[in-house]
């Protein structure tokens, strides 16, 4: 299309276009590996004058993500990024973003958690705040960033929950691909601007915000019965829910105007027929696909099943698309300790008491930045295969390419 | 010319009736803030007693917008409102008002607002000083006096506390004051002087709080007017780095009479019972030597 111009970009650089492309208003970010050229090419383009935005340089991440809060609020369309340990500090802020019902995005390159330091990929840190009532989408290519960020603001304005794009850390964030980048008008034409916040802010119409809510419904001056705790969190809850709908429906309308879909809640590859289903999140979906190629050409008939939205998390979709088929095998980069990958544990509840439900295996790979290749991915098939063949009904995480022996 | 506490505008902006304790001095505080802003105003405020005043939702005792915020977030969520308003072609329909306890100023929320002074936000930042952690019952903060009792110090606090307004005035912003709610028309008028400032304009304000310090809740006033005749609280402003005694200890400076002893202030409140006399001695050099340093930046206006 003329009005889209393909380009090589790194996952970071394709974050940041997208932050333009939404005509972010303000930025407010704090530098950490591996997001941080996100934040450095957002506020050259700020300074510049090419995106005319506040870029709020705050001391910290819970600043950057206090600030974001306070500036939707008021109605702006905000962004930051942020990986790791970064977001680790801004988690009393990620509950109060979600809680208060703001529409921020913010990207998170994903990366492992400390100690001991390590900047290289996992998803642990994402995973660590799946329950904080934001929206989860991950990406498996640098496109899909673009697409994504895009489609996350639409999101977010609909429902008024925040949305979290994740990306896996040097895989995607500094690895360079093609990108197709749509120009202004395009970009507009998908998502306009930012919707009246519920949120009211004006001396002529005081409110109190996010004042102390007491367990139970409180009436108000005139008598009203209004909302306790309780209610506020079921609402949010069923808005969360309503992502269900509404990630697919925005990724219809995206598709409407780019040519270009990624599934809505899910994607696959080479399932129709498929008995083995290889499931995971974000780029390790795209390495499982080289997998599944080589599984079928010994006679598995094996597919990939990729979870874009983790929060909501996509159960009806989950079972349609496994009901019937033998075995799911779970890639986890990330651990709940003491039991499992979240995805695993995620899965097998959704799958629990379903019929004609296939067994769910789960395996670990890829902390801290460990490499996986596809032939591990496809051996890590091969042994659930082997063991279900042995009698196998369950059995413990299978860690791949783990050397413990030293 | 400084207004007297019968010039200030009549209009109310805290609403009778609220959930702050008897006697405690926020809300006088909190009226001559917002009376000095017309109501023309954003506040944010963080966990603290503050957040009780205001009330519980669906109620509010505040007719100014207000955004509650976490503990450590005052200052970056004002810097937010800020850049908000700005982004969205409002930036001169209200001052951001930040106003946040002294846990909440000098401990928890001091790296937040350390950042907007030193990026100069251009908000006014009100640190209601109580001197300690009153909303959760009394402990100690870094804003402590020495020989407080609290709930954390059992037997006194041994430190004396920071000093919170010479540590904003090394972030080089335009303006710094200090004033006590017990002055309601000097904290007016210095809020009312930082309205027409720009930048990160920092006011901090002494609070008595009768629960916390265990005095007579009809003393408030009373007690926070000592508190200046001692010596203790200075009230004080700072305009891009020129020093100036404002008010009541401008006079007590000029005047030339001995201050009240510091033993007579401890003397009130149930918090120092129990200090030794040569507790009471070392507190009384510490703010000497600070009166001292304090009438001599005055002279020179520096």
């Amino acid at each position: 299309m003329a009005d889209q111009q393909m380009t090589v970009m790194t996952g970071n650089e394709a974050a940041a276009t997208a932050a333009k492309l939404a005509r972010v208003q303000v930025i407010a970010a704090y530098p950490i590996t591996p997001q941080t050229s996100v934040v450095e090419t957002l506020a050259a383009w700020v300074e510049s004058g090419e995106l005319p935005a506040e870029f709020v340089t705050v001391e910290s991440e819970h600043s950057a993500l206090s600030v974001c809060i306070a500036a939707s609020t008021v109605g702006a369309r905000v962004f930051t990024a942020t990986s790791a340990n970064g977001l680790a500090y801004m988690n009393e802020q990620v509950w109060w973003a979600a809680g208060a019902r703001l529409p921020i995005v913010m990207g998170l390159a994903n990366r492992a958690m400390a100690a001991p330091w390590n900047v290289l990929n996992d998803q642990q840190d994402s995973m660590s705040v799946r329950d904080a009532g934001w929206v989860q989408l991950y990406c498996r290519d640098n496109q899909e960033i673009l697409d994504t960020f895009l489609q996350a603001f639409r999101i977010a304005e609909r429902i008024n929950v925040p949305v979290m794009v994740c990306y896996d850390g040097f895989l995607l964030s500094h690895t360079v691909m093609p990108v197709s980048v749509p120009d202004a008008a395009m970009a507009d034409a998908f998502l306009p601007p930012r919707p009246a916040p519920l949120t009211v802010v004006d001396p002529d119409d005081p409110r109190n915000i996010g004042a102390v809510t007491l367990a139970d419904p409180r009436a108000d001056a005139e008598g009203t019965s209004c909302h306790g705790y309780m209610e506020i969190r079921a609402l949010h809850h069923q808005a969360l829910l309503s992502a269900l709908d509404v990630i697919p429906q925005v990724d219809e309308e995206f598709a409407a105007v780019f040519g270009r879909a990624w599934g809505g809640l899910t994607w696959e590859y080479l399932l129709d027929d498929a008995d083995v289903v290889l499931v995971a999140a974000g780029s390790l979906g795209t390495q499982l696909t080289v997998a599944a190629e080589a599984l079928r050409a010994e006679g598995m008939k094996a597919g990939v099943l990729g979870i874009r939205s983790y929060r909501p998390f996509p159960v009806e979709a989950l079972r349609a698309k496994l009901v019937g088929r033998k075995g799911a095998l779970v890639f986890d980069k990330a651990l709940s300790y003491g039991y499992e990958g979240p995805i695993c544990s995620d899965l097998r509840a959704a799958m629990c008491g379903v019929n004609d439900a296939p067994l769910v295996f789960g395996a670990v790979c890829g902390l801290g930045g460990r490499d996986v290749s596809p032939e591990q991915l496809a051996d890590a098939a091969r042994r659930a295969v082997a063991d279900v063949h042995a009698g196998a009904s369950e059995r413990p995480t299978d860690w791949i390419n783990l050397h413990l022996e030293g | 010319m400084a207004t007297r506490i019968t010039e200030l505008p009549d209009r109310e902006f805290v609403l009778s009736g609220n959930r702050s304790c008897a006697g405690c001095g926020i809300g006088i505080g909190l009226r001559a803030i917002t009376k000095a802003l017309d109501g023309r105003m954003v506040m944010t405020v963080p966990a603290s007693c503050l957040t009780v005043l205001g009330g519980m939702y669906p109620i509010s005792s505040v007719s100014v917008p207000w955004v509650n915020m976490a503990f450590p977030a005052t200052a970056a969520a004002a810097s937010g409102l800020v850049a908000g308003l700005r982004a969205m072609g409002r930036a001169g329909e209200m001052t951001v008002l930040a106003m946040a306890g002294d846990g909440g100023t000098s401990d928890i929320g001091i790296q937040g607002l350390s950042g907007a002074a030193e990026r100069n936000e251009d908000f006014i930042y009100v640190c209601y000083d109580n001197e300690a952690y009153m909303n959760t019952g009394t402990q100690r903060s870094g804003l402590t006096p020495a020989g407080a009792r609290t709930t954390t110090t059992w037997s006194g606090k041994r430190e004396n506390p920071k000093d919170m307004p010479r540590i904003m005035e090394a972030h080089g912003i335009p303006y710094v004051a200090s004033t006590s709610a017990a002055f309601p028309a000097d904290v007016y008028d210095k809020v009312r002087k930082a309205r027409d400032i720009h930048g990160l304009r920092y006011i901090h304000m002494n609070t008595p709080c009768p629960s916390g310090w265990s005095f007579d809740p009809k003393d408030t006033v009373a007690l926070g007017k000592m508190a200046v005749e001692a010596g203790l609280v200075v009230l004080y402003e700072v305009v891009d780095g020129v020093f100036k005694l404002t008010g009541r200890s401008a006079a007590l400076a000029r005047s030339g009479k001995p201050r009240v002893p510091v033993a007579d202030y401890i003397e009130t409140q149930g918090r120092f019972r129990g200090m030794t006399d040569d507790a009471v001695a070392a507190v009384q050099m510490w703010v000497d030597e600070r009166w001292a340093l304090y009438v001599a930046r005055d002279a020179q206006g520096a």
